[in-house]
Protein backbone atom coordinates (compact mmCIF):
# COMPACT_ATOMS: atom_id res chain seq x y z
CA UNK A 1 0.00 0.00 0.00
CA UNK A 2 1.52 3.41 -1.15
CA UNK A 3 0.44 6.34 1.07
CA UNK A 4 2.55 8.63 0.14
CA UNK A 5 -0.47 10.27 -2.72
CA UNK A 6 -2.52 10.86 0.61
CA UNK A 7 -0.34 14.61 0.79
CA UNK A 8 -2.33 14.99 -2.01
CA UNK A 9 -5.46 15.71 0.24
CA UNK A 10 -3.35 17.62 2.86
CA UNK A 11 -2.46 19.88 0.37
CA UNK A 12 -5.60 20.80 -0.64
CA UNK A 13 -6.93 20.81 3.10
CA UNK A 14 -4.01 22.99 3.74
CA UNK A 15 -4.27 25.06 0.94
CA UNK A 16 -8.04 26.02 1.22
CA UNK A 17 -7.49 26.87 5.10
CA UNK A 18 -4.67 29.34 4.14
CA UNK A 19 -7.11 30.72 1.31
CA UNK A 20 -4.81 30.05 -1.58
CA UNK A 21 -7.53 30.34 -4.87
CA UNK A 22 -9.27 27.25 -4.95
CA UNK A 23 -8.78 26.33 -8.55
CA UNK A 24 -4.79 26.29 -7.65
CA UNK A 25 -5.27 24.52 -4.80
CA UNK A 26 -7.02 21.47 -6.40
CA UNK A 27 -5.19 21.36 -9.63
CA UNK A 28 -2.02 20.89 -7.48
CA UNK A 29 -3.16 19.19 -4.83
CA UNK A 30 -4.07 16.43 -8.38
CA UNK A 31 -0.60 16.73 -9.67
CA UNK A 32 0.90 16.18 -5.80
CA UNK A 33 -0.89 13.00 -5.30
CA UNK A 34 -0.40 12.25 -9.38
CA UNK A 35 3.57 12.43 -8.73
CA UNK A 36 3.51 10.87 -5.52
CA UNK A 37 1.79 7.99 -7.23
CA UNK A 38 4.08 7.03 -9.37
CA UNK A 39 2.75 8.27 -12.70
CA UNK A 40 5.06 10.05 -14.91
CA UNK A 41 4.37 13.64 -16.28
CA UNK A 42 2.74 13.01 -19.44
CA UNK A 43 0.60 10.35 -18.39
CA UNK A 44 -0.68 12.91 -15.58
CA UNK A 45 -0.93 15.27 -17.76
CA UNK A 46 -3.03 12.97 -20.35
CA UNK A 47 -5.19 12.03 -16.90
CA UNK A 48 -6.11 15.87 -16.14
CA UNK A 49 -6.83 16.71 -19.71
CA UNK A 50 -8.93 14.04 -20.50
CA UNK A 51 -11.10 14.00 -17.30
CA UNK A 52 -11.12 17.83 -17.35
CA UNK A 53 -12.56 17.71 -20.59
CA UNK A 54 -14.85 14.69 -20.38
CA UNK A 55 -16.63 16.63 -17.70
CA UNK A 56 -17.71 19.82 -19.92
CA UNK A 57 -21.27 19.67 -19.18
CA UNK A 58 -20.65 20.67 -15.71
CA UNK A 59 -19.93 24.35 -16.83
CA UNK A 60 -22.97 24.32 -19.04
CA UNK A 61 -24.81 26.28 -16.47
CA UNK A 62 -23.06 29.21 -17.78
CA UNK A 63 -25.68 29.53 -20.81
CA UNK A 64 -28.14 30.80 -18.32
CA UNK A 65 -26.17 33.68 -18.12
CA UNK A 66 -27.14 35.91 -20.81
CA UNK A 67 -30.79 35.53 -20.31
CA UNK A 68 -30.23 36.64 -16.48
CA UNK A 69 -28.16 38.98 -16.95
CA UNK A 70 -30.34 41.14 -19.44
CA UNK A 71 -32.83 40.50 -17.00
CA UNK A 72 -30.70 41.89 -13.93
CA UNK A 73 -30.20 44.78 -16.98
CA UNK A 74 -34.26 45.60 -16.92
CA UNK A 75 -34.34 45.89 -13.10
CA UNK A 76 -35.41 41.91 -12.49
CA UNK A 77 -34.36 42.41 -9.02
CA UNK A 78 -36.01 45.34 -8.26
CA UNK A 79 -38.95 44.19 -8.98
CA UNK A 80 -38.67 40.84 -7.49
CA UNK A 81 -37.63 42.61 -4.20
CA UNK A 82 -40.44 45.08 -4.35
CA UNK A 83 -42.98 42.23 -5.32
CA UNK A 84 -42.41 40.16 -2.00
CA UNK A 85 -42.29 44.05 0.22
CA UNK A 86 -45.60 44.45 -1.09
CA UNK A 87 -46.62 41.01 -0.64
CA UNK A 88 -49.02 41.26 2.86
CA UNK A 89 -48.23 38.51 5.74
CA UNK A 90 -44.75 37.82 3.68
CA UNK A 91 -41.50 37.11 6.20
CA UNK A 92 -38.21 35.62 5.42
CA UNK A 93 -39.07 32.47 7.31
CA UNK A 94 -42.37 31.72 5.39
CA UNK A 95 -40.69 32.70 1.97
CA UNK A 96 -37.77 30.51 2.92
CA UNK A 97 -39.90 28.20 4.16
CA UNK A 98 -42.08 27.76 0.93
CA UNK A 99 -39.28 28.17 -1.03
CA UNK A 100 -37.27 25.01 0.55
CA UNK A 101 -40.54 22.83 0.06
CA UNK A 102 -41.32 23.70 -3.39
CA UNK A 103 -37.72 22.79 -4.20
CA UNK A 104 -37.83 19.56 -2.41
CA UNK A 105 -41.45 18.21 -4.25
CA UNK A 106 -39.48 19.48 -7.69
CA UNK A 107 -36.64 17.76 -7.16
CA UNK A 108 -38.58 14.33 -5.93
CA UNK A 109 -40.66 14.40 -9.10
CA UNK A 110 -37.01 14.85 -10.76
CA UNK A 111 -36.79 18.54 -11.59
CA UNK A 112 -34.27 19.42 -10.05
CA UNK A 113 -32.67 21.94 -13.15
CA UNK A 114 -35.85 24.18 -12.67
CA UNK A 115 -34.14 26.13 -10.10
CA UNK A 116 -30.50 26.69 -8.80
CA UNK A 117 -27.86 29.21 -7.72
CA UNK A 118 -27.17 31.26 -11.59
CA UNK A 119 -31.32 30.73 -12.85
CA UNK A 120 -33.68 31.53 -8.84
CA UNK A 121 -31.42 32.58 -6.46
CA UNK A 122 -29.14 35.03 -7.76
CA UNK A 123 -32.02 36.69 -9.74
CA UNK A 124 -34.87 36.37 -7.24
CA UNK A 125 -34.74 34.22 -4.34
CA UNK A 126 -31.77 36.53 -2.87
CA UNK A 127 -33.39 40.36 -3.55
CA UNK A 128 -36.77 38.48 -2.53
CA UNK A 129 -35.33 37.06 1.04
CA UNK A 130 -33.31 40.58 1.73
CA UNK A 131 -36.91 42.37 0.41
CA UNK A 132 -38.68 39.83 3.22
CA UNK A 133 -36.08 40.62 6.15
CA UNK A 134 -35.68 44.31 5.37
CA UNK A 135 -39.45 44.20 6.27
CA UNK A 136 -39.29 41.73 9.20
CA UNK A 137 -37.07 44.12 10.33
CA UNK A 138 -38.37 46.99 9.52
CA UNK A 139 -35.49 48.88 8.49
CA UNK A 140 -32.86 48.80 5.96
CA UNK A 141 -30.42 45.83 6.43
CA UNK A 142 -26.56 46.24 6.98
CA UNK A 143 -24.17 45.13 4.34
CA UNK A 144 -22.99 42.73 6.06
CA UNK A 145 -26.22 41.70 7.79
CA UNK A 146 -27.67 41.18 4.14
CA UNK A 147 -25.00 38.72 3.03
CA UNK A 148 -26.13 36.63 5.82
CA UNK A 149 -29.42 36.68 4.82
CA UNK A 150 -28.71 35.87 1.25
CA UNK A 151 -26.28 33.08 2.16
CA UNK A 152 -28.92 31.29 4.05
CA UNK A 153 -30.96 31.65 0.81
CA UNK A 154 -28.47 29.83 -1.09
CA UNK A 155 -28.24 27.41 1.75
CA UNK A 156 -31.84 26.69 1.51
CA UNK A 157 -31.65 26.23 -2.17
CA UNK A 158 -28.97 23.36 -1.87
CA UNK A 159 -31.08 21.26 1.19
CA UNK A 160 -33.87 21.70 -1.06
CA UNK A 161 -32.52 20.18 -3.69
CA UNK A 162 -30.08 17.18 -1.53
CA UNK A 163 -32.63 16.45 -0.26
CA UNK A 164 -35.08 15.83 -2.74
CA UNK A 165 -33.27 14.49 -5.42
CA UNK A 166 -32.49 11.27 -4.15
CA UNK A 167 -36.30 10.50 -3.51
CA UNK A 168 -36.79 10.54 -7.06
CA UNK A 169 -35.98 7.00 -8.73
CA UNK A 170 -34.44 7.48 -12.02
CA UNK A 171 -31.92 9.98 -11.12
CA UNK A 172 -28.15 9.91 -10.36
CA UNK A 173 -27.89 8.52 -6.67
CA UNK A 174 -30.42 5.87 -6.61
CA UNK A 175 -29.28 4.44 -9.99
CA UNK A 176 -25.87 4.41 -9.05
CA UNK A 177 -26.82 2.97 -5.61
CA UNK A 178 -28.77 0.29 -7.79
CA UNK A 179 -25.88 -0.41 -10.06
CA UNK A 180 -23.27 -1.08 -6.99
CA UNK A 181 -25.54 -3.45 -5.71
CA UNK A 182 -25.75 -4.89 -9.32
CA UNK A 183 -22.41 -5.45 -9.51
CA UNK A 184 -22.08 -7.15 -6.15
CA UNK A 185 -24.63 -9.64 -6.95
CA UNK A 186 -27.62 -7.75 -4.84
CA UNK A 187 -30.90 -6.63 -7.10
CA UNK A 188 -32.33 -4.11 -5.85
CA UNK A 189 -35.82 -2.22 -6.99
CA UNK A 190 -35.14 1.63 -7.55
CA UNK A 191 -38.61 1.97 -5.52
CA UNK A 192 -37.46 -0.14 -2.45
CA UNK A 193 -34.05 2.20 -2.42
CA UNK A 194 -35.64 5.63 -2.99
CA UNK A 195 -38.38 5.29 -0.26
CA UNK A 196 -36.02 4.94 2.52
CA UNK A 197 -34.08 8.20 1.31
CA UNK A 198 -38.44 9.83 1.94
CA UNK A 199 -37.53 10.04 6.33
CA UNK A 200 -34.34 12.03 5.96
CA UNK A 201 -35.55 14.30 3.47
CA UNK A 202 -38.86 15.40 5.72
CA UNK A 203 -36.07 15.58 9.03
CA UNK A 204 -34.20 17.75 6.48
CA UNK A 205 -37.06 20.12 5.88
CA UNK A 206 -38.30 20.48 9.65
CA UNK A 207 -34.59 21.09 10.68
CA UNK A 208 -33.88 23.37 8.37
CA UNK A 209 -37.05 25.41 8.82
CA UNK A 210 -36.77 25.24 12.29
CA UNK A 211 -33.39 26.72 12.31
CA UNK A 212 -34.42 29.44 9.43
CA UNK A 213 -36.74 30.27 12.41
CA UNK A 214 -34.76 30.71 15.02
CA UNK A 215 -32.33 32.21 12.99
CA UNK A 216 -34.88 35.47 12.51
CA UNK A 217 -35.40 35.45 16.52
CA UNK A 218 -31.40 35.58 17.39
CA UNK A 219 -31.56 38.20 15.00
CA UNK A 220 -34.22 40.12 16.26
CA UNK A 221 -33.09 39.49 20.05
CA UNK A 222 -29.96 41.35 18.87
CA UNK A 223 -31.24 43.59 17.50
CA UNK A 224 -33.37 44.95 20.75
CA UNK A 225 -30.08 44.25 22.54
CA UNK A 226 -28.93 46.75 20.26
CA UNK A 227 -31.42 49.39 20.52
CA UNK A 228 -30.90 49.27 24.23
CA UNK A 229 -27.67 50.47 24.27
CA UNK B 1 -30.27 14.73 -34.52
CA UNK B 2 -29.09 17.90 -32.11
CA UNK B 3 -26.92 15.84 -29.69
CA UNK B 4 -24.95 17.08 -27.03
CA UNK B 5 -21.80 19.21 -28.83
CA UNK B 6 -24.85 21.62 -29.72
CA UNK B 7 -25.05 22.47 -26.10
CA UNK B 8 -20.78 22.16 -25.62
CA UNK B 9 -20.56 24.50 -29.05
CA UNK B 10 -22.43 27.26 -27.50
CA UNK B 11 -21.22 27.12 -24.22
CA UNK B 12 -17.54 27.38 -26.06
CA UNK B 13 -18.97 29.96 -28.42
CA UNK B 14 -20.28 32.32 -25.18
CA UNK B 15 -16.79 31.95 -23.60
CA UNK B 16 -15.26 33.30 -27.01
CA UNK B 17 -17.43 36.32 -27.14
CA UNK B 18 -16.90 37.11 -23.22
CA UNK B 19 -12.63 36.96 -24.06
CA UNK B 20 -12.90 39.14 -26.73
CA UNK B 21 -15.61 42.02 -25.13
CA UNK B 22 -12.19 41.40 -22.42
CA UNK B 23 -9.96 41.91 -24.72
CA UNK B 24 -11.51 45.01 -25.67
CA UNK B 25 -11.88 46.11 -22.50
CA UNK B 26 -8.25 45.33 -21.90
CA UNK B 27 -9.02 43.08 -19.29
CA UNK B 28 -6.12 40.56 -20.12
CA UNK B 29 -5.87 38.09 -17.37
CA UNK B 30 -9.67 37.83 -17.97
CA UNK B 31 -9.74 37.42 -21.33
CA UNK B 32 -7.02 34.66 -21.74
CA UNK B 33 -8.44 32.61 -19.26
CA UNK B 34 -11.75 32.51 -21.03
CA UNK B 35 -10.36 32.01 -24.38
CA UNK B 36 -8.61 29.09 -23.40
CA UNK B 37 -11.17 27.58 -21.41
CA UNK B 38 -13.17 27.76 -24.99
CA UNK B 39 -10.68 26.45 -27.10
CA UNK B 40 -10.83 23.47 -24.36
CA UNK B 41 -14.00 22.93 -24.83
CA UNK B 42 -14.49 23.60 -28.72
CA UNK B 43 -11.18 21.54 -28.79
CA UNK B 44 -12.96 18.38 -26.67
CA UNK B 45 -14.16 16.31 -28.93
CA UNK B 46 -11.11 15.87 -31.07
CA UNK B 47 -9.18 15.30 -28.02
CA UNK B 48 -11.33 12.49 -27.33
CA UNK B 49 -11.81 10.84 -30.60
CA UNK B 50 -7.91 11.07 -30.97
CA UNK B 51 -7.77 9.17 -27.77
CA UNK B 52 -10.30 6.54 -28.94
CA UNK B 53 -7.53 6.47 -31.99
CA UNK B 54 -4.44 6.09 -29.70
CA UNK B 55 -2.98 9.17 -30.37
CA UNK B 56 -2.35 10.55 -26.55
CA UNK B 57 -0.85 13.69 -27.42
CA UNK B 58 -3.97 15.88 -27.58
CA UNK B 59 -5.09 14.73 -24.17
CA UNK B 60 -1.57 15.68 -22.41
CA UNK B 61 -1.63 19.22 -24.32
CA UNK B 62 -5.35 19.29 -22.76
CA UNK B 63 -3.41 18.66 -19.49
CA UNK B 64 -0.91 21.29 -19.81
CA UNK B 65 -4.00 23.66 -20.71
CA UNK B 66 -5.62 22.89 -17.26
CA UNK B 67 -2.34 23.70 -15.77
CA UNK B 68 -2.15 27.23 -17.46
CA UNK B 69 -5.96 27.87 -16.59
CA UNK B 70 -5.29 26.88 -12.81
CA UNK B 71 -1.82 29.36 -12.60
CA UNK B 72 -4.31 32.27 -14.70
CA UNK B 73 -7.30 31.63 -12.08
CA UNK B 74 -5.99 34.17 -8.98
CA UNK B 75 -7.53 37.33 -9.99
CA UNK B 76 -9.75 36.18 -12.58
CA UNK B 77 -13.17 37.85 -11.83
CA UNK B 78 -11.49 40.46 -9.51
CA UNK B 79 -13.02 43.26 -12.25
CA UNK B 80 -16.47 43.32 -13.77
CA UNK B 81 -18.38 45.75 -15.47
CA UNK B 82 -21.11 46.91 -13.28
CA UNK B 83 -24.64 47.18 -13.69
CA UNK B 84 -26.38 50.50 -15.56
CA UNK B 85 -27.64 52.47 -11.94
CA UNK B 86 -30.02 51.95 -9.40
CA UNK B 87 -32.77 54.28 -10.14
CA UNK B 88 -32.53 53.43 -13.76
CA UNK B 89 -33.18 49.16 -12.99
CA UNK B 90 -36.24 50.40 -10.65
CA UNK B 91 -37.45 52.79 -13.36
CA UNK B 92 -37.21 49.83 -15.78
CA UNK B 93 -38.70 46.86 -13.19
CA UNK B 94 -41.70 49.87 -12.37
CA UNK B 95 -42.79 49.50 -16.26
CA UNK B 96 -41.87 46.49 -16.69
CA UNK B 97 -43.50 44.31 -13.67
CA UNK B 98 -44.31 41.01 -13.88
CA UNK B 99 -43.08 40.69 -17.51
CA UNK B 100 -39.37 40.44 -16.63
CA UNK B 101 -40.52 36.93 -14.74
CA UNK B 102 -41.64 34.89 -17.99
CA UNK B 103 -38.32 34.87 -19.68
CA UNK B 104 -36.78 33.63 -16.61
CA UNK B 105 -39.02 31.07 -15.87
CA UNK B 106 -38.99 29.86 -19.69
CA UNK B 107 -35.62 28.59 -18.75
CA UNK B 108 -36.80 25.54 -16.15
CA UNK B 109 -39.99 25.34 -18.68
CA UNK B 110 -38.56 24.56 -21.74
CA UNK B 111 -35.83 22.01 -19.88
CA UNK B 112 -38.64 20.30 -18.59
CA UNK B 113 -40.51 19.82 -21.69
CA UNK B 114 -37.67 18.67 -23.89
CA UNK B 115 -36.68 16.78 -21.17
CA UNK B 116 -40.34 15.03 -20.90
CA UNK B 117 -41.08 15.03 -24.62
CA UNK B 118 -37.89 15.31 -26.42
CA UNK B 119 -37.49 11.57 -27.06
CA UNK B 120 -40.76 11.29 -28.56
CA UNK B 121 -39.95 14.25 -31.03
CA UNK B 122 -39.03 12.44 -34.52
CA UNK B 123 -37.86 14.70 -37.75
CA UNK B 124 -37.30 12.94 -40.84
CA UNK B 125 -37.48 9.28 -39.65
CA UNK B 126 -34.93 10.42 -36.56
CA UNK B 127 -35.47 11.22 -33.27
CA UNK B 128 -34.85 15.28 -32.86
CA UNK B 129 -32.94 15.11 -29.44
CA UNK B 130 -30.02 12.66 -28.51
CA UNK B 131 -32.65 11.17 -25.66
CA UNK B 132 -29.79 10.42 -23.60
CA UNK B 133 -28.44 13.91 -23.31
CA UNK B 134 -32.18 16.06 -23.36
CA UNK B 135 -31.82 17.54 -20.25
CA UNK B 136 -28.71 19.49 -21.39
CA UNK B 137 -29.88 19.79 -25.01
CA UNK B 138 -32.86 21.11 -23.32
CA UNK B 139 -30.62 23.48 -21.02
CA UNK B 140 -29.32 25.17 -23.91
CA UNK B 141 -32.37 25.53 -25.98
CA UNK B 142 -34.17 27.27 -22.87
CA UNK B 143 -31.56 29.63 -22.55
CA UNK B 144 -31.46 30.98 -26.44
CA UNK B 145 -34.98 31.33 -26.02
CA UNK B 146 -35.00 32.91 -22.90
CA UNK B 147 -32.23 35.44 -23.72
CA UNK B 148 -34.09 36.22 -27.01
CA UNK B 149 -37.20 36.90 -24.80
CA UNK B 150 -35.32 38.73 -22.47
CA UNK B 151 -34.31 41.01 -24.92
CA UNK B 152 -37.81 41.86 -26.38
CA UNK B 153 -39.69 41.83 -23.24
CA UNK B 154 -36.82 44.93 -22.19
CA UNK B 155 -36.80 46.36 -25.39
CA UNK B 156 -32.62 45.95 -25.09
CA UNK B 157 -30.64 45.42 -28.52
CA UNK B 158 -29.14 42.09 -28.85
CA UNK B 159 -25.71 42.88 -28.65
CA UNK B 160 -26.95 43.00 -24.28
CA UNK B 161 -26.70 39.11 -24.08
CA UNK B 162 -23.74 38.86 -25.08
CA UNK B 163 -22.13 41.95 -22.79
CA UNK B 164 -24.39 41.34 -19.69
CA UNK B 165 -23.53 37.40 -20.30
CA UNK B 166 -20.06 38.16 -19.73
CA UNK B 167 -20.67 40.50 -16.89
CA UNK B 168 -22.16 37.78 -14.76
CA UNK B 169 -19.34 34.95 -16.23
CA UNK B 170 -16.73 37.67 -14.89
CA UNK B 171 -18.69 38.25 -11.62
CA UNK B 172 -18.26 34.27 -11.47
CA UNK B 173 -15.03 34.49 -12.18
CA UNK B 174 -12.50 31.47 -11.52
CA UNK B 175 -15.27 29.98 -9.40
CA UNK B 176 -16.96 28.93 -12.99
CA UNK B 177 -13.67 26.34 -13.39
CA UNK B 178 -13.40 24.81 -9.80
CA UNK B 179 -16.50 21.70 -10.82
CA UNK B 180 -14.65 20.66 -13.66
CA UNK B 181 -11.41 20.84 -11.73
CA UNK B 182 -12.63 18.83 -8.66
CA UNK B 183 -14.11 16.20 -11.30
CA UNK B 184 -10.26 15.63 -12.54
CA UNK B 185 -9.00 15.76 -8.98
CA UNK B 186 -11.57 13.19 -8.27
CA UNK B 187 -9.85 11.06 -11.49
CA UNK B 188 -6.16 11.34 -10.18
CA UNK B 189 -7.44 10.64 -6.75
CA UNK B 190 -8.97 7.15 -8.03
CA UNK B 191 -5.94 6.30 -10.19
CA UNK B 192 -3.25 6.90 -6.98
CA UNK B 193 -5.60 4.56 -4.48
CA UNK B 194 -6.30 6.74 -1.64
CA UNK B 195 -9.91 6.10 -1.20
CA UNK B 196 -9.54 2.39 -1.60
CA UNK B 197 -6.57 2.52 1.38
CA UNK B 198 -8.70 4.66 3.59
CA UNK B 199 -11.36 2.49 3.72
CA UNK B 200 -9.42 -0.88 4.15
CA UNK B 201 -7.66 1.01 6.58
CA UNK B 202 -10.49 1.70 8.13
CA UNK B 203 -12.13 -1.57 7.96
CA UNK B 204 -9.18 -2.44 9.69
CA UNK B 205 -9.23 -0.59 12.60
CA UNK B 206 -12.78 -0.53 13.81
CA UNK B 207 -14.09 -2.94 16.26
CA UNK B 208 -16.55 -5.10 13.63
CA UNK B 209 -18.26 -7.34 16.33
CA UNK B 210 -20.42 -4.14 17.35
CA UNK B 211 -22.95 -2.50 15.01
CA UNK B 212 -22.77 0.70 16.54
CA UNK B 213 -19.02 0.90 15.66
CA UNK B 214 -19.02 -0.47 11.76
CA UNK B 215 -22.50 2.18 11.32
CA UNK B 216 -20.48 5.15 12.91
CA UNK B 217 -17.59 3.77 11.00
CA UNK B 218 -19.64 3.81 7.65
CA UNK B 219 -22.03 6.70 8.25
CA UNK B 220 -19.23 9.32 9.70
CA UNK B 221 -16.81 7.84 6.53
CA UNK B 222 -18.60 8.44 4.12
CA UNK B 223 -19.34 12.59 5.10
CA UNK B 224 -15.81 12.59 5.87
CA UNK B 225 -14.93 10.82 2.54
CA UNK B 226 -17.32 13.59 0.90
CA UNK B 227 -16.04 16.55 2.33
CA UNK B 228 -12.63 15.35 1.36
CA UNK B 229 -13.77 14.29 -2.32
CA UNK B 230 -16.70 17.21 -2.75
CA UNK B 231 -18.73 14.19 -4.26
CA UNK B 232 -20.95 12.00 -2.62
CA UNK B 233 -21.13 9.82 -5.92
CA UNK B 234 -17.21 9.40 -5.46
CA UNK B 235 -17.24 8.52 -1.94
CA UNK B 236 -20.24 5.82 -2.39
CA UNK B 237 -18.56 2.54 -4.25
CA UNK B 238 -15.25 3.24 -2.13
CA UNK B 239 -17.24 3.41 1.34
CA UNK B 240 -19.82 0.73 0.98
CA UNK B 241 -17.35 -1.70 -0.92
CA UNK B 242 -14.68 -1.33 2.28
CA UNK B 243 -17.69 -1.12 5.04
CA UNK B 244 -21.42 -1.20 3.97
CA UNK B 245 -21.48 -4.28 2.21
CA UNK B 246 -18.96 -6.50 3.83
CA UNK B 247 -19.29 -5.55 7.71
CA UNK B 248 -22.93 -3.92 7.74
CA UNK B 249 -24.65 -6.09 5.08
CA UNK B 250 -22.75 -9.73 5.39
CA UNK B 251 -21.73 -9.46 8.65
CA UNK B 252 -24.83 -8.11 10.76
CA UNK B 253 -27.27 -8.63 7.82
CA UNK B 254 -28.59 -5.21 6.98
CA UNK B 255 -30.91 -4.43 4.67
CA UNK B 256 -28.96 -3.62 1.24
CA UNK B 257 -31.07 -0.85 -0.04
CA UNK B 258 -31.21 0.91 3.74
CA UNK B 259 -27.32 1.13 4.09
CA UNK B 260 -27.62 2.21 0.39
CA UNK B 261 -29.96 5.36 0.54
CA UNK B 262 -28.95 6.39 4.12
CA UNK B 263 -25.38 6.17 3.10
CA UNK B 264 -25.63 8.22 0.23
CA UNK B 265 -27.60 10.69 2.62
CA UNK B 266 -24.72 11.19 4.96
CA UNK B 267 -22.79 11.68 2.13
CA UNK B 268 -24.85 14.57 1.28
CA UNK B 269 -24.73 15.62 4.39
CA UNK B 270 -20.84 16.02 3.62
CA UNK B 271 -21.46 17.77 0.82
CA UNK B 272 -23.17 20.57 2.77
CA UNK B 273 -20.09 21.24 5.05
CA UNK B 274 -17.21 21.26 2.06
CA UNK B 275 -16.20 23.99 -0.15
CA UNK B 276 -14.81 20.96 -2.74
CA UNK B 277 -18.50 20.72 -3.70
CA UNK B 278 -18.09 23.81 -5.63
CA UNK B 279 -21.19 24.34 -7.53
CA UNK B 280 -22.76 24.35 -4.52
CA UNK B 281 -20.71 25.80 -2.07
CA UNK B 282 -18.60 28.42 -3.83
CA UNK B 283 -20.41 29.18 -7.09
CA UNK B 284 -23.45 31.09 -4.86
CA UNK B 285 -20.78 32.87 -3.15
CA UNK B 286 -19.19 34.58 -6.22
CA UNK B 287 -22.59 34.91 -7.74
CA UNK B 288 -23.96 36.97 -4.36
CA UNK B 289 -21.17 38.75 -3.95
CA UNK B 290 -20.45 37.20 -0.75
CA UNK B 291 -17.14 37.65 -0.34
CA UNK B 292 -16.16 34.97 2.22
CA UNK B 293 -15.84 31.33 0.43
CA UNK B 294 -17.55 29.76 3.80
CA UNK B 295 -20.32 32.21 3.40
CA UNK B 296 -22.46 29.37 2.66
CA UNK B 297 -21.42 26.43 4.31
CA UNK B 298 -21.25 28.62 7.76
CA UNK B 299 -25.37 29.18 6.48
CA UNK B 300 -25.77 25.58 5.86
CA UNK B 301 -23.45 23.70 8.67
CA UNK B 302 -26.04 23.03 11.75
CA UNK B 303 -28.43 21.92 9.52
CA UNK B 304 -26.05 19.33 7.97
CA UNK B 305 -24.97 18.10 11.62
CA UNK B 306 -28.54 17.39 12.93
CA UNK B 307 -29.23 15.91 9.82
CA UNK B 308 -26.04 13.80 9.90
CA UNK B 309 -26.80 12.26 13.92
CA UNK B 310 -30.49 11.61 12.37
CA UNK B 311 -29.37 9.54 9.13
CA UNK B 312 -26.97 7.40 12.03
CA UNK B 313 -29.21 7.04 14.45
CA UNK B 314 -31.80 5.68 11.07
CA UNK B 315 -28.85 3.47 10.25
CA UNK B 316 -28.60 1.89 13.61
CA UNK B 317 -32.21 1.36 14.87
CA UNK B 318 -33.49 0.61 10.63
CA UNK B 319 -30.36 -1.79 9.72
Amino acid sequence: MNAWPMLGVLVIVVGFLLRFNAVLVVVAGGVVSGLLAGFDVPHLLAMIGDAFVSSRALLMVILTLPAIGVLERCGLREHAARWIAAMRGMSLPRLLISYLGLRQILSMLGMTNVAGHPQTVRPMLAPMSEAAHERDQGRPSSEDEAKKVRALAAATDNIGLFFGEDVFIALGAVLLIQGFYANNGIELAPLSIALWALPTAIAAFVIHALRIVIWRRRLQKEALGGDRD
Amino acid sequence: MIGIDFAIDLTALFLLVSALLNFRDRQWRNGSFWLLLSALFFGGDAVLAAKAHGVLWPQELAGVGVVVLALLAPGVGKRYPSLPPQAQRQASAHRLGHKLFGPALLIPAITVLVTLIGGHLHLGGETLFDPKRKTLIGLALACIIAAVAAVRAGRQRPATMATEGRRLLDTLGWAALLPMTLAALGVVLNQSGVGQDIAQAAAWIIPTQSLLACVLAYGVGMAVFTVVMGNAFAAFPVLTAGIGLPLLVHQHGASPAIIGSLGMLCGYCGTLLTPMAANFNVVPVRLLELDDNWAVIRAQWPTAVVLLAFNLVALYVLA
